[in-house]
């Protein structure tokens, strides 16, 4: 979606990223809640229901700031209608950063949780990795979302190219609608 | 993932969590760790489980067990899974 702006975004180079239909590699990772972390595998949300997973910037980085803000208040997952739909963020920050996220946004007393995941190795997984200019030897993950469905299936992708890009909040809704 | 029956609580590089860890793999017990706040006040969840916010602390669902103090953890491993009970059961 573009900002409006007159001048170019920067384009980022095509990715092979998984696309709908395809199933979602899995993975496990810390996954943070605002109390504590553990180790947790992408199967084992989906076997409870279907997954929301969005990767994101750097804890901090404004866009990060902007989609927790956006979820908390569309309360993706938290719905009645929702059912057994579990959200989970991910970037490269640590566990530490993300309970400092969790507190910031307010959704402490969601079911809202975040992976860590510093190495990025995920975002290489979903050939998703983005070099970051200027800040020598740090990569982390596009910005994309992906809804899964419980055998990990993917309804819905969405995968920025362009450097920086937003997802389309309401066709995310409307994915999430047509579980 | 497996759903081991003992859950730590630890914080990161917390010798007295690692020194339960340490008893923990020399069982070759099936564990999951949690990993909580260094700051103390923040430790809700600890609290909620063990009464105390101090870690380590550790639950046992096969024993219905739950305790703090690495040095009571440790001894209680030495006497429910050590080799002194090879049944492996509850002491």
């Amino acid at each position: 979606m573009a900002m409006g702006l007159d001048f170019d975004v920067v384009a980022l180079p095509d990715a092979d990223h998984p696309e709908e239909g395809e199933q979602a590699p899995d993975f496990e990772r810390p996954l943070v809640n605002h109390e504590y972390w553990e180790d947790c595998a992408l199967s084992d949300l989906t076997a409870d229901g279907p997954v929301l997973l969005l990767f994101h910037t750097m804890d901090g980085a404004f866009p990060t700031t902007y989609l927790w803000n956006e979820i908390r208040d569309r309360e993706w997952g938290e719905r009645e209608a929702d059912d057994d739909l579990t959200v989970v963020g991910l970037s490269v920050s640590s566990p530490y950063e993300h309970k400092t996220t969790i507190a910031e946004r307010g959704i402490e007393n969601t079911d809202y949780r975040l992976f860590s995941d510093p190495q990025n190795g995920v975002a290489e997984q979903y050939d998703i990795a983005h070099d970051l200019d200027g800040m020598a030897g740090v990569s982390e993950p596009r910005p994309a979302v992906f809804l899964l469905d419980t055998e990990r299936v993917i309804q819905y992708a969405w995968v920025a190219d362009e450097w920086p890009e937003f997802p389309d909040y309401d066709e995310i809704e409307a994915a999430i609608d047509d579980l | 993932m497996s759903n081991p029956e003992i859950t730590l609580y630890r914080l990161q590089a917390c010798p007295f969590c690692e020194r339960v860890v340490r008893k923990l793999e020399a069982y070759d017990l099936d564990y999951r760790s949690r990993f909580v706040e260094p700051m103390h006040s923040d430790r809700d969840v600890v609290k909620r489980i063990s009464g105390k916010r101090t870690v380590p602390a550790m639950v046992d669902e096969a024993t219905g067990v739950t305790m703090s103090e690495s040095a009571n953890i440790v001894d209680y491993l030495d006497r429910t899974y050590g080799d002194a009970d090879e049944t492996g059961g509850a002491a």
